[in-house]
């Protein structure tokens, strides 16, 4: 274990302090608020979509077999093809799409909010 | 420090045991074993040499409990999305899939959207957060705010409950396949699997788990992705030639079997649309919610998290491994049509019953070697088997961590304990794990292993994903709450499983199941979170209010990364 002197203590408690004063200070920060707004608005209208999409596909399963096996066309591939690989595409789509705004918007907002309030 | 047998030596015993057993069993083996498969064996062979050269690599950098269980977070996120990849597709996705759309074509697609849909709820909820609030474990998350000892003790058992039903399902994969594949016997199979994947836990901790999971998935999606295109080269580069020859096949073997031509013309069609394996509405939204919601709450995949430098590298992570997932998901699909064109409609894949040999699993390696002959199905049988050590590898790591981190660290030595003493626990965790998947898979043998995995994913629906998330985005969740949802939620999901037909009709033999849908996820996990809900808001204790309390600052934390564990020197 290594030694504990009172002095490496009270630096240590200095450093805890000086944290929770950051922290207190990027809770006041209007744009701390702002981001936490809109990257949960975001996370959470994608969620909904996701969950719509493939819920809505189980059900259609569930209730509608036989659309699904309704051929496109004269050929042999049917409407529940498209359907199905759609629900993946649309899976890595609304990554990329978070993705994309994330790295775009919210970290540079991430990062004026911390450092603006160091000091 | 201790002084361990250097991998090495590990080495030279797999080259020993390897060989002869293989040798033993062409001589001695019952006649349901494959013939011994020597371009399979030396395949094999040179990729447990070489990821145990990795792992000796791996021993060198090892020497904190960061570098064990997160590989000191110094993974890049693309890296990460390789390995997210490597640990989720197992040889049950791989072989289960394309063996369901060999058997019942359409259905198999559902599958694989269940296993994808999980990850885009992963990235826009938890991910970042994760890596911002966390370190080693999903508990270090969970209990953020909490009181540390029973909410660690919780995530502990949840743990360990997922991980071993998980690993039991892995394990029993691979005595049957390694059986199949090689030729060897089952047991042996299965100790060779126990025995590589403590080498390459004990030895390389997470960093030679990581290199393990990118090279089984490189490999994996390479096999894959030149089998789908060599199926879709033989009709043209048509997808609609290829389903159309399916239905072909599929029709005739109906009518050979007997049917009445209208009978067979509907036999064939039938692979083109969704069949039996939805029964009703209750059971398919159930069993949706246990794959999409599931994939959120499985321990060793939110370990990995923790394993990157930062929020932005664990989103990155994940779009990485969502696209390699979804494309080999679409790779799987073309593959069991492809099978059903080239392997259900040759005699030389079948036995005398019409049946394919060893088994409806083996329809992607007979198509392997009806597309590039003997060499190409070893490389494949070789990539079958560094699946499940890849995934294996992964779950013993989680479930160390959770005894070692969460019981004794945690809980025993109220964080007090040094990291060498933390991690000579893991490492023994490790022995232990491994000797418990080696019996236990070796007892359950006859179990199905599609069953165990989807019961894995219904526990971890049912118990971590409401903890998580509530502890995550409501002010309001408490200690007790989430002790007392979680445990309710991991406790209903088993007792409903017991209840359910497939084992209280299958297997203890009653007439009628008391629970009459086969997954209990639709009803456990809104249990789970109501439980969380209500305890917390009846729970006017000291703690209670401390809990509350300090959710602004956990909040901060878990937005901005502020004060997030970085990564460690190297």
């Amino acid at each position: 274990m290594e030694d504990r002197n009172p002095m490496a203590q009270s630096d240590e408690a200095q450093a805890a302090q000086d944290h929770s004063d950051h922290l207190a200070r990027i809770a006041a920060d209007p744009r701390y608020e702002a981001l936490v707004k809109r990257r949960s608005r975001l996370s959470w209208t994608l969620s909904i979509v996701m969950l719509v999409v493939f819920f809505g596909y189980i059900l259609l399963i569930a209730f509608n077999k036989a659309f699904l096996a309704r051929p496109i066309g004269d050929g042999a591939t049917t409407i529940g093809i498209p359907i199905g690989i759609g629900v993946i595409l649309i899976g890595i789509a609304l990554t990329g799409v978070y993705v994309r705004q994330a790295n775009r918007d919210f970290d540079p907002m991430v990062d004026a909010l911390k450092k603006d309030s160091e000091r | 420090m201790i002084r361990r047998p250097g991998p090495g030596l590990i080495v030279l015993l797999i080259a020993l045991v390897l060989p002869t057993a293989a040798l033993a069993d062409a001589l001695t083996g019952p006649a349901d074993q494959q013939v011994t498969n020597w371009p399979a064996i030396l395949m094999f062979s040179a990729f447990v040499l070489a990821t145990l050269g990795i792992t000796r690599w791996a021993a060198a950098r090892t020497q904190t409990t960061a570098d064990f269980y997160t590989a000191g977070g110094g993974i890049t996120g693309f890296q990460n999305g390789l390995a997210i990849a490597g640990d989720y597709m197992s040889a049950a996705s791989f072989l289960g899939i394309s063996a369901q759309i060999f058997a019942d074509g359409y259905d198999g697609l559902i599958y694989s959207t269940g296993f994808l849909v999980g990850w885009p709820i992963i990235l826009f909820l938890l991910a970042e957060r994760l890596r911002n609030l966390g370190r080693f474990t999903f508990a270090d998350v969970a209990s953020f705010r909490f009181a540390q000892t029973p909410v660690r003790l919780f995530a502990a058992i949840s743990t360990l409950t997922v991980v071993i039903f998980y690993l039991i399902a892995q394990m029993v994969g691979a005595g049957q396949l390694i059986k199949l594949l090689f030729g060897l016997p089952y047991g042996y199979a299965v100790v060779i699997v126990g025995v590589l994947m403590t080498c390459y836990v004990l030895f390389g901790g997470m960093i030679a788990t990581t290199w393990v999971q990118i090279i089984k998935a490189v490999l994996l999606l390479g096999c894959a992705t030149f089998m789908a295109i060599a199926v879709l080269a033989s009709f043209g580069f048509s997808p609609d030639a290829l389903f159309a020859r399916a239905i072909e096949v599929k029709t005739q073997l109906a009518a050979d079997a007997g049917a009445t031509p209208a009978e067979a013309q509907q036999r064939g069609t039938s692979i083109m649309g969704p069949g039996n394996f939805i029964k009703d509405p209750i059971s398919a939204i159930s069993f949706g919610m246990a794959l999409m919601l599931g994939t959120a709450g499985l321990p060793h995949i939110l370990m990995r998290f923790f394993t990157v430098p930062n929020a932005k590298a664990a989103r990155k992570s994940v779009l990485w491994a969502t696209g390699w997932i979804g494309y080999f998901y679409l790779l799987t699909f073309i593959i069991g049509f492809g099978a059903i064109t080239l392997v259900a409609s040759n005699p030389a894949y079948l036995d005398a019953s019409g049946a394919l040999r060893g088994g409806g699993n083996m329809a992607a390696i007979h198509l392997a070697n009806a597309l590039g002959g003997d060499f190409f199905l070893g490389f494949v049988c070789a990539v079958a088997f560094a699946t499940i050590l890849a995934v294996v590898a992964g779950l013993t790591l989680s479930g160390a961590s959770a005894v070692s981190h969460d019981l004794y660290s945690c809980v025993v030595r109220k964080g007090e304990a040094s990291s060498a003493e933390e991690l000579r626990v893991s490492r023994r965790t490790v022995l232990a794990l491994a000797v418990i998947a080696i019996f236990l898979g070796i007892v359950f043998e006859k179990q199905n292993v599609a069953f165990m995995v989807s019961l894995a994913f219904s526990l971890a629906a049912s118990s971590n994903f409401p903890v998580l998330l509530l502890s995550i985005f409501w002010p309001g969740c408490t200690t007790r709450g989430v002790v007392a949802g979680g445990s309710v939620g991991l406790l209903l999901a088993l007792v409903l499983t017991i209840l359910s037909p497939t084992i209280w009709v299958s297997v203890f033999g009653y007439s009628e199941a008391i629970f009459p849908y086969s997954s209990p996820t639709i009803f456990s996990m809104p249990l789970a979170f109501f439980t969380i809900f209500l305890v917390s808001k009846l729970d006017r204790s000291g703690r209670a209010a401390v809990d509350r309390a300090a959710y602004p600052e956990q909040r901060v934390r878990s937005e901005t990364g502020l004060g997030a564990a970085g990564a460690s020197g190297h």
